[in-house]
């Protein structure tokens, strides 16, 4: 689950971490008040999606008076900002964050996420700040330090030590650096997160460290136990299909095919989208209905599937294990009949009890067709779709 | 012989009178795994399923000799279950759990280091040796014993490849689905070292999906330790980038962690990688009539 920057920053105020002053708009009219707060301009006015690259997009503007950041206010407010990493049509901006500007002298990368190989919290650290990390680290790797974490010990000042003389701080910068990064550490453990990323992280010409941007992904696997966390969640920057989705537990992604994909199992979803593609078609969706697919679960995932208009046949692939496939099939009968599909239906039915599935499709009267094998299944739907 | 667990293999329940588990256990029991009795804190000394229930996994283990454990219960105490089923012993442990927090999982891991004992999963579909154990979800009819050893990360896809091979009349030594999950127990190198030294095990098969390296590290596992044939099947080629594709796991982030990366990997370390899902066990008669080839 992704954190707005203001939620984020919230959150680091709350471990006593630095933030740069700054005030939350829902209303253009709000601005002059904000402003007046955060005393004397310019200031910076930052449209609060969930993408990166809001500043090249036009989501974040320097404003010199108060006018200027009315008008940008109720530019931005109400507006759907695109960047380069979110969906052709934006995502829809309702908040803004005002902010003092800072006199920087220079900016800092800073990131923590989970290291899968190392199975440890990971660190990356680059003199390199507000610049895209990835390609820092394929051009200049040197620019890149890195620290794992062990989860007993927690993070070491040496650490903290190696991070800030390999960034090139000095003076009083050390230790302000190596007390924020263990802050920073802090946070991200105790508030279950994937991904807190600090870009950039900015030295004052003053002598401060202070975060201008900050984005936190939760665990989703965490908010049970995060639950401040879960009234933050924001589905307006969600795809509205995968929101309902999201509703309705279904395991669902909007891709941009006509032949849409109803699966048992997240690694068989994949494989199935894979095998339309191989098979001259385009999957519009990846869908998981579960190892327990129920009538009722069937349901749903159809009416998320025929919520997107492009699909023009559908493909369920289920390979029955402890489920039974009769089962299965008598649930599809009654979504079909229930929801009412007016698109071809392509079933392939495997495992447990296969063949009475595929009797009681082939019996049901309804226009569903019974493919052979996994093969069969691709070719038929992707044939129904180009028909 | 078989990987991890065999005919003999004196396995438990944890979770053992939730629906879960004792649908499970039921399932095992009657597929011929060894149950001896499980676990759930406050029920020690009832009988479920005509097997004792034990109040802690020390209990259990003192008093059936139990060496596996498969765990059911929820995923806000799995990581407790995990780590007591360790400190009691026994050494191969099957947690089916899914949605267990990574920073228990963190934790975990190094709790368990010197442990010596063996986590398959979190969120998988467990281990199974045909006709002599089964230790987790997976329906039991599918597989036949046989020469075929297969590691996953994920479950249907798993079935995919076991139905396949059950149908070439190649059977499986052992089934490991070692989960969709970014940290866990075993991993794929793991297995494929088990497997290089077992000696019922003809050929390996690696069913993986985009996210992390771990395919990249197996292949170069392969391409120095093993000298079995490998038949491999990567799920994700269309998957969008940044987009959690069900699995926890299963993320390209970064632009790290995709399925091409990871076939060029394995190509390269001389693994037959399947094109099509279908085509899992067709890659494995390849890749066994390549080695006949070379070893006349």
């Amino acid at each position: 689950m992704n954190l707005h920057e203001y939620q984020a920053k919230a959150v680091l105020d709350e471990y006593g971490i630095a933030i740069p002053c700054g005030r939350v708009v829902e209303d253009a009219d709000q601005c002059a008040a904000a402003a007046g707060e955060l005393g004397g301009g310019p200031w910076v006015v930052k449209a609060q999606v969930h993408a990166g690259g809001r500043g090249k997009a036009g989501g974040v503007r320097l404003c010199r008076s108060i006018e200027e950041l009315t008008e940008a206010a109720r530019a931005l407010l109400g507006s759907r900002l695109v960047t380069y990493q979110n969906a052709p049509d934006g995502q829809p901006v309702s908040r803004l964050l005002v902010e003092e500007t800072l006199p920087i002298a220079h900016e800092l990368y800073l990131s923590f996420t989970v290291d899968r190989a190392a199975e440890r919290v990971g660190i990356v650290a680059s003199s390199a700040g507000g610049m895209d990390i990835e390609e820092v680290a394929a051009r200049e790797p040197d620019r890149v330090l890195r620290e794992t974490v062990h989860p007993v010990v927690g993070l070491m000042d040496y650490q903290g030590r190696n991070l800030a003389f390999g960034l090139g701080l000095s003076g009083g910068l050390v230790a302000a650096f190596i007390q924020l990064v263990k802050a920073l550490y802090r946070v991200f453990m105790d508030k279950d997160l994937a991904l807190l990323e600090v870009n950039p992280l900015v030295v004052t010409q003053d002598g401060r460290l202070l975060p201008l941007d900050c984005k936190m992904v939760v665990d989703d696997n965490a908010l049970w136990r995060q639950k401040p966390f879960a009234a933050m969640m924001d589905t307006s920057q969600m795809d509205p299909k995968e929101a309902e989705a999201h509703a309705h537990h279904v395991n669902y992604i909007a891709l941009d095919g006509d032949i849409g994909c109803m699966v048992n199992g997240a690694g068989l979803a994949m494989a199935t989208m894979d095998l339309i593609q191989l098979s001259g078609g385009r999957p519009a969706n990846f869908l998981d209905v579960g190892g327990g697919a129920t009538a009722d679960s069937v349901a749903e995932a159809f009416r998320i599937i025929l919520a997107d208009p492009k699909v023009k046949a559908v493909l369920i692939n289920i390979f029955g294990g402890i489920v039974r496939c009769d089962l299965i099939a008598e649930g599809i009968v009654q979504a079909v009949q229930k929801v009412g599909v007016n698109v071809p239906v392509v079933v392939r039915l495997e495992g447990t009890n296969a063949e009475q599935g595929r009797a009681l499709l082939a019996n049901s009267g309804l226009a569903i067709i019974a493919a052979e094998d996994l093969t069969d299944a691709a070719r038929q739907v992707v044939a129904e779709a180009r028909r | 012989m078989s990987i991890l667990v065999d005919k003999d293999t004196r396995v438990i329940c944890q979770g053992f009178t939730g629906k879960q588990g004792t649908f499970h256990s039921e399932q095992a029991i009657r597929y011929g795994t060894r149950m001896v009795g499980g676990v759930t804190p406050g029920k020690g000394g009832q009988t479920h399923l005509g097997l004792p229930v034990f109040d802690t996994v020390r209990d259990a283990v003192r008093a059936t000799g139990a060496q596996a454990s498969m765990i059911y219960v929820p995923a806000a105490y799995a990581a407790d279950s995990i780590l007591e089923a360790a400190a009691a012993g026994i050494r191969v442990i099957a947690c089916i759990t899914e949605g267990i927090p990574v920073r228990d999982m963190i934790n975990v891991k190094a709790a368990l280091e010197d442990t010596g004992a063996r986590l398959i999963g979190p969120n998988c579909p467990g281990v199974i040796t045909p006709g002599a154990c089964k230790i987790g979800i997976m329906p039991g009819f599918i597989h036949q014993p046989g020469k075929v050893g297969i590691v996953s990360r994920s479950g249907t896809l798993t079935y995919e490849a076991v139905w396949q091979t059950t149908r070439l009349g190649l059977g499986q030594s052992t089934c490991v689905g070692i989960g969709g999950d970014p940290i866990k127990g075993m991993d794929f190198i793991d297995c494929l070292e088990l497997f290089e030294q077992d000696a019922q095990t003809e050929a390996i098969v690696l069913v993986g999906e985009i996210g992390g390296t771990a395919e990249e590290a197996a292949a170069e596992f392969i391409r120095s330790q093993v000298s079995k044939p490998v038949a491999a099947y990567i799920a994700g080629l269309t998957a969008p980038k940044g987009k959690r594709m069900g699995h926890a796991g299963a993320i390209i982030a970064g632009g790290k962690g995709t399925a091409a990366e990871k076939i060029a990997a394995l190509q390269a370390a001389g693994v037959r990688v399947a094109e099509s899902p279908a085509a899992i066990g067709e890659a494995v008669v390849q890749a066994l009539a390549c080695r006949d080839r070379q070893q006349p």
